[in-house]
């Protein structure tokens, strides 16, 4: 895979906020994606176990990424994932920056998109669970488009989810 | 050898005493529910399996990261939550809760996750429960961003609050988390150290009868080394506590097999007997998809005892350096302070214990681990650990996300690829 398609339109690399819930305290699925997203030319900061939400907020509007990434899986996810989106989707500075999240997000181990619903609903931009999880991370990611910070690369990208 | 002072009551302290005289092992679940009527009819049919049991009170996660409201605002709303919320309740509900249920031939014990546990402690005190588990540094590293030193100042004060149930005649027990750390990829030494450096401080801060843990890991053969040395080890240093062994079934990413998972949990059973343990907290066959049902649990549970009764008490395998090792961590951590709290604090900041991967701000992070062609967990790089001497690093290949998902996936691959036996 050529990584340059990966990297935005100044050449430099696309910037990825990867973070969790605040109630989740596994690192493990953060590592994961952290080297699997870096391996895709990105340049990723991992804000670890139990990110409260306005740590999240803070850290996305300092470093403007180009893409927000949440991965969770202790089953809470249906529940702060709704404080998360409504968070991010209220900060101005972060209008139009992709919003994903993914894992096992709640305590029945649902798998279809139809049950995650509110969060689509809520601002997140897809949901990942199941074992298509990664391969539709990815797909996603390799589609995303150039991001400035004009909105067009949400729209892109909610168009590639669906 | 428990000391002749210890206070008679004590459901959990005493069940355990007993358990360990008889050489019998208590299986325990890791079970918890939102729902009062759900967690005590879960704890009744883990008291009703067929098994020696104790139950488990697991607290949800909004609980364990100090979010009060959060976990009030799902009970209010009925909406699901991973575990029990002990705060959220009045002292009233739980008592009720566990009333008939939970007594001198059944205990149960509060499972947590906190850094900062005084609320915790506070609810399961006046709920009328002695025993819980956890650590300054088992419950702060790898599931916080609290700094270590505050986690220690917390500890410190909550355990000092469960010692003072004694003046009730109440012996309270504490069990350290620190044989997980991570449930993966940190080798047998370091969770060897740490536990006995948590219970070596639950100790200094007045508590008296104590669990050391072993999470199970990638070869069974280096796991017993490791439980074998950690007897050794608390004999050695903790010669006027009560104390037992805890095996937890493997913590890390768990089959998704039905056969895979028991297969699993049946070894670390075996494990557990064969090194003399005292108890072993199951995984269930659901646990890589949601929160397991009880009825997964008490199959679990289940599955477990009958490994342990078709098992034996083992010899020693041969010695490979993990004793040595653990030894070497310890003593240079206690070395540093007389107060093991203060210890702890400064061994983190001089990267004299380091967990590899952690991604905790006061890790130092100059660790890394593999797990080896024979399937052992071995170092690649020490860091400052002072343990230079005694181990040579392994060679590794870049760590990559399909070589680190590949390791995470070792035990799963093994148990779940394995044919059913007739």
């Amino acid at each position: 895979m050529d990584l340059r398609q990966q990297s935005s339109r100044n050449g430099s690399p696309r910037k990825v906020v990867l973070s969790t819930i605040p109630s989740d305290a596994h690192t493990w699925n953060l590592l994961f994606l952290q080297l699997l997203l870096e391996e895709h030319g990105c340049a990723v900061t991992n804000l670890g176990a139990c990110v409260p939400v306005e740590t999240l907020v803070a850290e996305s509007v300092r470093c403007r990424p180009d893409l927000i990434v949440l991965s969770t899986v202790n089953g809470h996810g249906v529940h702060e994932g709704l404080d998360v989106a409504r968070a991010v989707r209220g900060r101005r500075e972060l209008d139009g920056v992709p919003l994903v999240i993914g894992g096992k997000i709640d305590t029945a181990g649902s798998r279809t998109a139809a049950d995650f619903r509110p969060l689509l609903d809520a601002g997140f931009d897809a949901v990942h669970v199941g074992v298509t999880a990664v391969p539709d991370f990815l797909a996603l990611l390799e589609r995303l488009p150039s991001v400035g910070h004009d909105g067009t690369g949400r729209r892109a990208y909610v168009d590639a989810a669906r | 050898m428990p000391p002749a002072e210890l206070a008679a009551a004590g459901t959990f302290h005493a069940a355990m005493d007993a358990a360990r005289r008889s050489g019998t092992l208590v299986v325990q679940p890791r079970m918890g529910f939102g729902d009062t009527a759900r967690m005590r009819a879960g704890l009744i049919a883990t008291r009703d399996a067929n098994a020696a049991t104790v139950g488990t009170l697991t607290l949800d996660s909004f609980t364990r990261v100090g979010d009060f409201d959060a976990a009030a605002r799902a009970v209010r709303e009925g909406r699901p939550l991973n575990g029990y919320p002990i705060v959220s309740f009045a002292p009233d509900v739980t008592r009720t809760m566990l009333d008939g249920v939970c007594g001198p031939d059944f205990p149960v014990q509060v499972r947590h996750g906190s850094p900062l546990p005084g609320r915790i402690f506070d609810a399961l005190i006046d709920a009328g429960i002695d025993a819980t588990e956890g650590g300054p540094i088992s419950y702060c590293l790898p599931y916080s961003r609290t700094p270590v030193q505050r986690s220690v100042a917390a500890w410190k004060e909550a355990c000092r609050k469960l010692a003072a149930l004694r003046e009730r005649g109440v012996e309270p027990h504490l069990e350290s988390f620190g044989g997980c750390m991570l449930g993966q990829l940190c080798p047998p030494s370091l969770l060897i150290a740490i536990t006995v450096l948590e219970g070596l401080f639950f100790l200094q801060n007045g508590v008296r009868s104590i669990s050391l843990s072993y999470a199970q890991q990638t070869s069974a053969q280096q796991d017993e080394e490791a439980v074998t040395a950690l007897h050794r080890i608390a004999a050695r240093l903790m010669p006027d506590a009560a104390w037992h062994v805890v095996i937890y079934a493997y913590m890390g990413l768990y089959p998704a097999t039905e056969p895979g998972a028991l297969r699993l949990v049946a070894d670390a059973a075996r494990l557990a007997v064969r090194t003399g343990s005292t108890r072993l907290i199951v995984k269930t066959a659901a646990e890589a998809e949601r929160i397991p049902s009880i009825a997964e649990n008490v199959t679990a549970m289940e599955v477990a005892a009958a490994a342990a009764a078709m098992t034996s008490r083992g010899t020693a395998p041969a010695p490979t350096g993990v004793e040595a090792e653990a030894l070497a961590l310890i003593h240079a951590v206690l070395d540093l302070n007389g107060d093991v709290g203060k210890a702890l604090v400064q061994a983190f900041a001089q990267g004299y214990l380091d967990i590899p991967y952690c991604m905790h701000p006061d890790n130092a992070g100059r660790t890394r681990s593999v797990i080896s062609d024979d399937g052992r967990l071995e170092w690649t790089r020490t860091g400052s650990l002072p343990i230079g001497h005694l181990t040579q690093p392994h060679r590794s290949a870049q760590l990559t996300s399909t070589r680190l998902l590949h390791a995470l996936s070792y035990v799963k691959h093994r148990y779940d690829d394995l044919p059913t036996p007739a």
